[in-house]
C-alpha cells in the first residue's frame, strides 16, 4: 500500500516529463521525518494523540514535503528542461544524495523510533497459539491511503489542473501552444507527487515507528518497481503494482528468506522488464519505423 | 543551454531592479524558512521517555539570510547588463561565499577558547579560505562559459570554450600524462599524495571503462559497481583459496566480470533507456545483497580479509626486506613505499591499458557500431549490425575493465566487504563520466581527478563532503549539461578533423 | 519497360499482416525484377510501409512468403527473407531508407558510410580482436572501405560535406546521404521508403538521375542494383518506373508498367476516393507532413 503510493509519484513525474525522479524515494523519507517532527511538536505543544491530531500531523507533514518536491524541481529539473536525457538523471542522483545527507546532518544518523500511536485492534480469529490480528493501526493505514487516493484520482480526473497535466504528459509542447502553463503543471505535478510520498512516509513512521536516513533509496526502488509492474504512466496500475509488491514481499518472507526479500523485490523487477516490458496495466507501444 | 541558471525565472524588469530582487530574495528566504524550519530548526534527539525535540532556530535564520543574500545577489546582477565577466562573478561570489560559510557552521564547534585565527582555528580557517577560493574558481569558470552575451548563437558559444579547451587539451593530455608517469619520483610526494594517486586512478580507470558503455554505446548502467564487485570478489576468492597468484587471478577476473555483464546483457539488453538503467541498478543491489547474505561464501558483512599482495614478478614486499624481496633483489633499503609506488604504477598501467582499448576500438568497425548504435539503433539494424552482439560486446567489455579494477581494489586494499560495493559507487563513476562529457576520455579523467580529489580533500568534513558532492553534481549539470567536453572528435576523416558539436551528437536510448 | 532482361529478384507471394484485429496487408502478391524499378504506390493507409517493413525484416509477416531470389548469394536456392532475422536481410542483399531520414546525426558522412560496411570490415578485423592488436589485414580493409565511401559520396554529391557531421546537412543531402549509405552495404535490391519526400522539384529530378544510374550500375557498386520504391512523388514514379505496383487497403488493385497503370480504372478510383476528401492534391499530397512532396507531384501526376 505504502510502495503503491509512492509509486503514483514516479508515475506521474514519470508520464508527464519522461524521467525518473531519482530523489523521490528521498522525498518520501523527508516526508516520514517531517511526520515525526509534526508529532513530537504537536505532542509538545499539549494536542495529544487522537484523530484530530493525526490529521493535524497529517496535513504539516503533506504542507512542508510538498514544499521540498517544489523546491527539488525548481532546483534541480527546470534548469535541465530540455536538456539531454542523461542530465537530469545525474542531478536527480545528486539531489537524492543531498537529501539523504542533509537530513543525516540536520537530524543525525541514528535511527529514531516511535512508540505506536494507535495502540490495540481487533482479534479476528484465534487459534492454537495464533491470533490473527488487525490492529487499528492497519486499519488507518489501509483507510488513509484510499482515501487519499479516492482524492487524488478525482483531482486528476476531474479538475482543469488533472486535464492540464494529462495534456503535458501526451505532448508538452502543444500543451503550451494551447495556453497550458506547462511550468507550472509540472511543478505541480512534483508538488502532488511529494504530497503523496509524504502521506506514505507518515504511513510508514505509523506502521513501522522506526525511521533513518536511509530509507529513501530502498523504498524508492521498490516503488520504482511497482510503478513499472503496474505499467508506468498507468496511475491504477502503480496502485496495484504497489499492492502486488507488498504482498509478495511479505510471503517471500514467510516462506522463504527474509534476508532475500529484496532481491525478490528486485527480480520482479527485472523479469517484469524483460517478459512484460508494458507491466501490467501499461499501453503497448508499437515502434514505428 | 538556454535554460536560466540557477533558480530564477524571467528576470524583473529594470524598471526598479533592487525592489524586484528584494523581492525574490525574500520569497526565497521564505520558502527557505518553509523548508529548514522544522528541519533543521527541530531536531529529535532521543531523550528521557522517547524522543525530544530540539530547537535550533538561530541555525535557521542564518540559513535563510545565507538563502536571501545569495539569492538578492543572482537576481541583481542577472537584471544588470554586464559585460559577461562580471554576471559570473556575481554569480560565483554568493555562491561560494555561502559554501564556505555553510562549512563553516556545520563544523564541529571549536574548543572553548578558540577562535578561527587563533592556533587551533588556524588550519581551518585556511581551509574555508582554500574553499573559498576554489569553490569561487569553479563557479567562476563554469558560469563564465555560459554566461556570454545572448547575442551569440548557442553553437559558437560552446564552441569558444570546446575551442579553447580543445587547444589546451592537446597539450593537457600528454601534460597530465606526464604528471601521472613522474608522480612518485617527485620530491615532494609522500605516501598520502601517493594512495591518493592510487584511488584518483581507480575511477580513473572505471570512468573509462563505463564509458565504453554509456559514453560509446549509450547504454545507461547504473549497477556499473556489481562488475567492479564481482571482479574484486573473483580476484579475492581465488587467491585466497587457490592460493593463485596475482598475474594469474587478475585476468580470471576480468573475464569473469565480462562473463557476468554478458549474463546480465542477454535479458535486458533490449530494454530500453530508463528501464535499462533501473534493471542495471537493480542487478548491481542483487549482486551486493547476494554477496551480503552468501555467508559461506563471501564471508557475509564481514567480507574477506587477508588478500595476497601482488608481487613483482614474484618479489615479494614484504616490509622485513630478506630473500626473495623486492628490496632484497634490488638491493635496496627495505620500504614499504615500494609497494605503493608498485600498486600506483599498476593501476596506471591498467588505466592506460583500459584507455588505449577504447581509443583503437572507436576508431574500428566495432566502435563505430556502438557509437551507430547510439545515434539510432533502427538504423544500424537496417545496416546489417547485429544489434545484440554489439551491444553485449561493449557491455562484456566495460564489465571487464571494472573487474580488473575491482581485481585491483581487494589487492590494495588486502580486504574487502559488501559495504564497498554501494549503489553510490556506481553513481560516482557515472557523474564521473558525464561530468567529463560522454565519450571523451580525457574528460572523464579530469572529472575523476576534480571529483575524487576534490573528495579526499574535504575528508575532514565527513557527512558534510556527502552533501557539498551531490549539490557539485547538480549544479554541474544544471551549468554544463554535457559535461566538461561536450563535443566529439570524428574517428575518420577525408580531410583535418573537425570537432562536431554536443548538439548533435546523440545519447543513446537503451 | 527497360531492356534489361532476366529473373525476377523478389518474390513476394501471398503477403499478409496483421496488427491486432487489423488486417494491414491481405495476401499481396508481386514481383520484382531484376534491374529493374519497381514502385509501390497507393493511396494513404494501403498497406505500402507494411509491405516494406516485411521486406526489409522489421515487420515478422502473419502469413505469406517474401523471397529473395539471388542465385550468387545463396547457391541458386531463394533466399526466405521473411525468416531471416532483422539484421540478416542486409547480408542477404537488401538495403533500405527510412521515410523519416536514420542517419547517425553526431557522426560524419564519411563515418556513416564505413558504419554501413560494418559486416565486412569486422571479418577483416577478425572481431575486433585482431584491430586492437594491430594486424595488417585491417589497415587495408579500411581503405578500401574509404575508397568505396569516398565513392559513394562523389556519386552522391556530397564529397565536400565528407568530414561534416550528417546532423549538419541540408536536407536533401541528408536524402543522399542515406541512399549512399544503403548503398554501401553492396545490396542487390536497394528499398526506398519515399526518398522524394521534402525534395524540391530540382533535388527531385536529381534523386531521379540518381536511382537511374544506381540501377543500370554506372554508380561505384559497378553491377546493376534492383531498386523497390515507395513514393508519392508520382512525377518520379512515372518517369523512372519500371514497373508499378498499387495498393489499397491492403490489397494489390493493379500491377504493370506506368502507362498501364495510369490509365487503369480501378487505380483512378482509388486516387479519386481519395480526391473527393483533399480536393486540389492529384495524387496524396499532404501526406505524413510532405507537403513540398504534394506540391511537386502535381505536374507528374497529372501528365
Amino acid at each position: 500500500m505504502i510502495y503503491g503510493l509512492i509509486a503514483v509519484g514516479y508515475t506521474m513525474v514519470y508520464g508527464i516529463i519522461g524521467m525518473i525522479n531519482f530523489a523521490h524515494g528521498d522525498v518520501f523519507m523527508v516526508g516520514a521525518f517531517l511526520a515525526l517532527i509534526s508529532i513530537l511538536a504537536l505532542g509538545a505543544g499539549g494536542i495529544a494523540a487522537g484523530p484530530a491530531a493525526l490529521l493535524l500531523v497529517l496535513l504539516l507533514t503533506v504542507a512542508f514535503t510538498a514544499l521540498y518536491g517544489w523546491t527539488v524541481e525548481r532546483l534541480a529539473y527546470r534548469p535541465l528542461r530540455g536538456s539531454f536525457r542523461l542530465a537530469p538523471l545525474i542531478s536527480a542522483i545528486g539531489m537524492s544524495i543531498v537529501l539523504q545527507n542533509y537530513v543525516q546532518i540536520a537530524q543525525g544518523a541514528r535511527v529514531k523510533p516511535l512508540e505506536p500511536l494507535v495502540p490495540g485492534g481487533i482479534t479476528l480469529l484465534t487459534e492454537a497459539g495464533f491470533a490473527a490480528q488487525l490492529s487499528y493501526m492497519q486499519m488507518l493505514i489501509v483507510a488513509v491511503t484510499l482515501g487519499v487516493l479516492a482524492v487524488f484520482t478525482w483531482l486528476v480526473t476531474r479538475t482543469p489542473l488533472g486535464r492540464a497535466m494529462r495534456a503535458c504528459e501526451q505532448d508538452r509542447r502543444m500543451a503550451s501552444l494551447l495556453g497550458i502553463d506547462t511550468d507550472r503543471t509540472i511543478s505541480l505535478t512534483f508538488v502532488i507527487g511529494a504530497g503523496l510520498a509524504a502521506v506514505a512516509g507518515m504511513m510508514y513512521l505509523l506502521r513501522y515507528g522506526v525511521i533513518d536516513f536511509y530509507i529513501g533509496f530502498l523504498a524508492g526502488v521498490k516503488a520504482f518497481t511497482a510503478a513499472v509492474l503496474g505499467g508506468i504512466g498507468s496511475l491504477p496500475g502503480a496502485v496495484l503494482g504497489g499492492l502486488l509488491i507488498g504482498l509478495i514481499e511479505t510471503f517471500w518472507s514467510a516462506y522463504f528468506s527474509v534476508q532475500y526479500k529484496d532481491v525478490a523485490a528486485f527480480s520482479i523487477l527485472v523479469l517484469t522488464l524483460v517478459f512484460l516490458p508494458t507491466g501490467l496495466l501499461g499501453r503497448a507501444e508499437v515502434e514505428k519505423v | 543551454m538556454s535554460a536560466p541558471a540557477g533558480v530564477a525565472e524571467a528576470p524583473p524588469r529594470a524598471a526598479a531592479p533592487v525592489a524586484g530582487a528584494l523581492r525574490e530574495a525574500g520569497l526565497a528566504a521564505l520558502v527557505a524558512l518553509g523548508l529548514f524550519g522544522p528541519m533543521v530548526g527541530l531536531r529529535t534527539e532521543p531523550g528521557a521517555g522517547g524522543l525530544m525535540l530540539v530547537q535550533r532556530w538561530p541555525t535557521v535564520a542564518l540559513l535563510c539570510a545565507m538563502v536571501f543574500v545569495g539569492r538578492f545577489g543572482l537576481v541583481w546582477a542577472r537584471s544588470h547588463r554586464f559585460p559577461a565577466f562580471l554576471p559570473a562573478l556575481a554569480r560565483a561570489v554568493p555562491l561560494a561565499l555561502a559554501l564556505a560559510l555553510l562549512f563553516a557552521l556545520m563544523l564541529p564547534p571549536l574548543p572553548t577558547g578558540e577562535t578561527l585565527l587563533s592556533a587551533g582555528g588556524h588550519d581551518r580557517a585556511l581551509a574555508l579560505l582554500a574553499l573559498f577560493v576554489v569553490a569561487g574558481g569553479v563557479f567562476l569558470a563554469l558560469g563564465w562559459g555560459r554566461a556570454a552575451p545572448a547575442v551569440a548563437v548557442a553553437s559558437t558559444r560552446s564552441g569558444r570554450w570546446e575551442g579553447s579547451l580543445r587547444r589546451f587539451g592537446r597539450v593537457l593530455g600528454p601534460l597530465l600524462l606526464a604528471l601521472a608517469l613522474l608522480l612518485p619520483a617527485l620530491p615532494w610526494v609522500g605516501r598520502y599524495t601517493l594512495d591518493l594517486g592510487i584511488l584518483v586512478l581507480t575511477y580513473v580507470m572505471l570512468g573509462w571503462g563505463l564509458n565504453i558503455v554509456v559514453g560509446l554505446a549509450g547504454l545507461l548502467d547504473l549497477g556499473y559497481v556489481a562488475f567492479y564487485a564481482v571482479g574484486a570478489y573473483s580476484y579475492a576468492l581465488l587467491s585466497t583459496s587457490l592460493g593463485w597468484s596475482f598475474w594469474l587471478c587478475l585476468p580470471l577476473a576480468g573475464i569473469m566480470a565480462a562473463f557476468a555483464g554478458i549474463l546480465l546483457g542477454f535479458p535486458v539488453l533490449r530494454l530500453r533507456g530508463d528501464y535499462l538503467a533501473i534493471v542495471t541498478l537493480g542487478f548491481g543491489e542483487i549482486i551486493r545483497i547476494v554477496l551480503l547474505n552468501w555467508v559461506s561464501l563471501t564471508g557475509g558483512p564481514n567480507g574477506i580479509g587477508g588478500i595476497p599482495r601482488p608481487s613483482f614478478f614474484g618479489l615479494s614486499f614484504s616490509a622485513g626486506g630478506g630473500p626473495g624481496s623486492f628490496a632484497d633483489f634490488f638491493g635496496l633499503e627495505p620500504s614499504p613505499t615500494h609497494r605503493v609506488v608498485f600498486l600506483y604504477y599498476l593501476i596506471l598501467a591498467l588505466a592506460l591499458l583500459t584507455n588505449w582499448v577504447t581509443i583503437r576500438l572507436r576508431r574500428q568497425p566495432l566502435g563505430r557500431a556502438w557509437e551507430a548504435l547510439r545515434e539510432d539503433e533502427i538504423a544500424c539494424r537496417a545496416l546489417g549490425i547485429n544489434v545484440t552482439t554489439t551491444k553485449l560486446t561493449a557491455f562484456a567489455l566495460g564489465a571487464m575493465f571494472g573487474g580488473f579494477a575491482g581485481a585491483f581494489f581487494a589487492t590494495r586494499q588486502a580486504f574487502i566487504s559488501p559495504e564497498s560495493f554501494t549503489f553510490l559507487e556506481s553513481a560516482i563513476v557515472l557523474a564521473i563520466v558525464v561530468l567529463g562529457g560522454l565519450g571523451s576520455q580525457i574528460g572523464v579523467a579530469i572529472a575523476a581527478v576534480v571529483m575524487i580529489g576534490g573528495f579526499e580533500v574535504f575528508r575532514d568534513l565527513a557527512e558534510w563532503r556527502m552533501l557539498v558532492f551531490g549539490g557539485a553534481m547538480v549544479l554541474i549539470m544544471v551549468l554544463r549539461p554535457r559535461g566538461i567536453v561536450a563535443s566529439r572528435t570524428p574517428t575518420v576523416a577525408l580531410g583535418k578533423r573537425r570537432a562536431i558539436s554536443g548538439e548533435l551528437v546523440g545519447e543513446g536510448h537503451g | 519497360m527497360s531492356g534489361v532482361a532476366g529473373t525476377d529478384i523478389l518474390r513476394v507471394e501471398d503477403l499478409s499482416m496483421r496488427f491486432g484485429g487489423l488486417l494491414a496487408v491481405a495476401g499481396v502478391s508481386f514481383e520484382a525484377a531484376r534491374g529493374a524499378i519497381t514502385s509501390l504506390i497507393g493511396p494513404n493507409g494501403a498497406g505500402k510501409t507494411t509491405v516494406f517493413n516485411c521486406v526489409t525484416g522489421f515487420y515478422r509477416p502473419t502469413g505469406g512468403a517474401v523471397l529473395l531470389q539471388a542465385p550468387e548469394v545463396a547457391g541458386g536456392a531463394p533466399v526466405a527473407l521473411h525468416r531471416l532475422a532483422g539484421h540478416r536481410i542486409v547480408r542477404a542483399g537488401v538495403a533500405r531508407t527510412f521515410q523519416n531520414i536514420r542517419l547517425f546525426s553526431g557522426m560524419t558522412a564519411l563515418e556513416n558510410l564505413l558504419v554501413a560496411q560494418h559486416n565486412a570490415l569486422m571479418a577483416a578485423t577478425g572481431w575486433g580482436i585482431g584491430a586492437v592488436l594491430g594486424l595488417v589485414r585491417y589497415p587495408r580493409a579500411e581503405a578500401a572501405a574509404i575508397d568505396r565511401a569516398r565513392a559513394w559520396l562523389a556519386a552522391t554529391n556530397l564529397l565536400e560535406r565528407a568530414d561534416d557531421p550528417a546532423g549538419a546537412l541540408p536536407y536533401g543531402a541528408q536524402r543522399r546521404l542515406e541512399i549512399a549509405r544503403a548503398m554501401c552495404t553492396d545490396p542487390l535490391l536497394l528499398c526506398l521508403d519515399e526518398p522524394a519526400a521534402g525534395l524540391n522539384p530540382r533535388e527531385s529530378d536529381q534523386l531521379a538521375a540518381l536511382l537511374l544510374r544506381i540501377r543500370s550500375g554506372e554508380a561505384p557498386n559497378g553491377a546493376p542494383c534492383s531498386i523497390l520504391l515507395i513514393e508519392h512523388d508520382m512525377g518520379v514514379v512515372m518517369r523512372i518506373s519500371d514497373r508499378v505496383v498499387v495498393l489499397d487497403h491492403g490489397r494489390k488493385i493493379a500491377d504493370g508498367t506506368p502507362a498501364a497503370v495510369r490509365a487503369d480504372p480501378k487505380v483512378i478510383a482509388a486516387y479519386l476516393g481519395e480526391e473527393e476528401a483533399d480536393e486540389d492534391a492529384p495524387a496524396e499530397a499532404g501526406v505524413a507532413g510532405s507537403g513540398v512532396a504534394g506540391a511537386a507531384s502535381g505536374p507528374g501526376g497529372t501528365a
